[in-house]
């Protein structure tokens, strides 16, 4: 079957749409002036920016907060996330599944500020309790981003883990408990290595969405904890901003690089399984 | 023999040894026994129990609270044990009557669901193309694009709605630039509009629309086509007969994921969108933040979530029976 001219053509726009902002921000990145959109002939390309972003204190200690923060609560999430993926796709039918499925997914298409409003006032009513209990007090700061964080995304990696376990039926995991190996062990053994790919992308995922996260970090966030979204956006509401551009090319250059060399990987490994396959079928 | 290689592969150490080092005996023990299972139930459920629904029943209790501008958090406890050993409960509807009377209020309702509606279709024109393209493409194309479809999204969100304030603005690139043909003589104005929020929200929602639709398509049997241009149907006829019946499961799924979280979307319409007419989302963060009215906020996201209910199980629905139709 022969795609129509016309989707041809709209994918190739699609692909211009999508790229050319991420473009122009990369090429005004090296604009030897303080306009973001006038670009100057005289002096351009230069490097000014990204010497400023190297010494932009606020920014390098955000952006280390917010390796931090997302390092944690993608770690926190696949371990939830992978749980929670097992139990609603290989334990059968239990009491509250159902109710399960949907906290999972609800997560997904919750608005970011209800998420945020709703975990901010557990927080508080959570403190006002401590201080009334125990007479114990704690700030919002890392840790209530943090379990913010993991709450969101680890609905991301339920999905990705159920659906890749969707893709095998439970014969392996029956097989090896016939075989007499204990529940721990047909875990570790066998379904944890075939959901491997799947906890691995829910990581970056979780880890992705968590770096990026404005809205629900803003809410739970206390004084002093500044990740890097938020310091981008109180820079970006006053305008653009030329450091933003540098930070945001090096941003994209890390993204690109990632995806290409896990690309590179993927195939290799996917050739060498097929070279086994040929071997085993030969041999 | 080959599912023994599948399950140890390259990392096969790694797990003889967390296998081996791991776990102690006791797991084993407690795994092999009735409470392991519930175990394993009760951890992520009692997460998201806690830090997912619990927050929903507060967000509801302090939404009936009354507000008071002083006090520390700023309302009246709802739930109050007086002297004589009774329970006093306060449910005040203040804050839903204000949310329906006040023009404030209902304009920016009509206002975020009108703009989430034109973005969605307006992201269904642009990503059912691109999405049939990809899907129709030569197999070994089709990953290279759909990767590039992923790619941006990867990239910050923030950065790259920021990236539209240098396109869009009126000193901007994309003025500049129909300036220097000569199509415009004066530059047009697109930043702080709804044209813009609507770029914005296509922009950033692109890849959940194509994803779904694409899942979709590529699963469809081309020799129906064939057959009904046998049968002398017309490509669009075809098309419109058979191919966009198919489809529709991946339409709807697209179209909520989309639609639902720009509704309540808060970032772009914040950097790009009209200063005027706000949407529900930065009226709830206002109201929040600047006029410490927790009750207020509170009751904006009770009835944000009330509208939004319906779509959500209808994309629980759509979730499910994908997830079925896979394990088949």
């Amino acid at each position: 079957m022969k795609s129509g001219l016309y989707s041809k053509v709209m994918l190739g726009l699609g692909f211009a749409f999508l790229y050319i902002p991420i473009l122009s921000m990369i090429v005004f990145s090296f604009n030897d002036s303080r306009s973001v959109t006038v670009w100057n002939w005289v002096s351009s390309p230069t490097l000014r920016w990204y010497e400023r972003l190297v010494n932009d204190g606020p920014i390098l200690s955000a952006a280390w907060l917010s390796i931090q923060v997302a390092a944690m609560s993608a770690t926190g999430a696949v371990a939830l996330g992978t749980l929670a993926g097992l139990v609603l796709s290989r334990f059968g039918p239990f009491k509250g599944r159902a109710l399960l499925q949907g906290l999972t997914t609800a997560p997904l298409v919750m608005p970011e500020v209800i998420t945020g409003l709703s975990m901010l006032l557990l927080f508080v009513s959570l403190e006002q309790l401590l201080q009334f209990a125990f007479g114990w007090q704690f700030d919002r700061g890392v840790a209530t981003i943090t379990i913010a964080h993991i709450t969101f995304t680890m609905a991301y990696v339920t999905v990705v883990v159920q659906s890749r376990l969707a893709g095998f039926d439970d014969s392996l995991e029956e097989a090896a408990l016939d075989l007499g190996a204990r529940p721990a062990k047909v875990f570790f053994r066998i379904t944890v290595p075939l959901i491997l790919p799947a906890i691995l992308s829910g990581w970056l995922l979780a880890f992705t969405l968590s770096w990026d996260d404005l809205v629900v970090t803003q809410f739970v966030s206390g004084p002093g904890s500044n990740t890097l979204p938020m310091v981008i956006f109180s820079r970006v509401r006053l305008g653009v901003n030329p450091v933003v551009n540098a930070l945001a090319t090096v941003m994209v250059l890390i993204v690109a690089l990632g995806v290409v060399v896990s690309a590179v990987l993927m195939r290799r490994q996917e050739q060498r399984r097929k070279r086994e396959e040929q071997m085993a079928a030969s041999g | 023999m080959a599912n023994t290689r599948v399950a140890e592969g390259r990392l096969g150490p790694l797990w003889t040894f967390l296998f081996r080092y791991g776990p102690p005996r006791w797991t084993e023990y407690v795994l092999k026994n009735w409470a392991g299972q519930r175990l394993v139930i009760a951890v992520p459920y009692l997460w998201l129990l806690i830090f997912f629904l619990i927050p929903f029943l507060i967000v509801l209790k302090i939404s009936f609270a009354e507000f008071s501008p002083l006090g520390r958090p700023p309302y009246e406890p709802v739930f109050q044990w007086l002297e004589q050993g009774a329970l006093q409960i306060k449910l005040l509807i203040g804050s839903y009557v204000y949310l329906f009377n006040e023009p404030l209020y209902v304009s920016s309702w009509l206002y975020s669901i009108k703009v989430a509606a034109v973005s969605t279709i307006l992201c269904l024109m642009v990503g059912y193309p691109m999405a049939y393209a990809i899907a129709r493409s030569p197999p070994t194309m089709r990953n290279v694009f759909l990767m590039l479809i992923i790619l941006p999204f990867w990239t910050s969100f923030l950065l790259r709605v920021y990236a539209w304030i240098g396109l869009l603005k009126t000193d901007g690139v994309i003025n500049n630039v129909l300036m220097a043909i000569g199509i415009i003589n004066e530059p047009l104005t697109m930043m702080n509009t709804s044209f813009a929020v609507y770029i914005g929200i296509v922009y950033s929602y692109l890849p959940f629309m194509i994803l779904p639709l694409y899942s979709n398509l590529e699963k469809h049997d081309l020799t129906l086509l064939e057959a009904a241009s046998d049968l002398g149907a017309s490509p669009v006829r075809a098309f419109t007969r058979i191919t966009l019946p198919l489809s529709f499961p991946g339409i709807v799924a697209g179209s909520l994921l989309v639609f639902i979280p720009a509704v309540g979307e808060y970032v772009i319409p914040s950097l790009l969108g009209r200063t005027d007419q706000l949407m529900i989302a930065k009226l709830l963060s206002d109201e929040f933040f600047l006029n410490r009215d927790w009750p207020k906020a509170s009751a904006v996201a009770i009835v944000m979530l009330l509208l939004l209910v319906v779509p959500i199980m209808l994309f629980q629905h759509f979730q499910n029976k994908e997830l079925q139709a896979q394990k088949r």
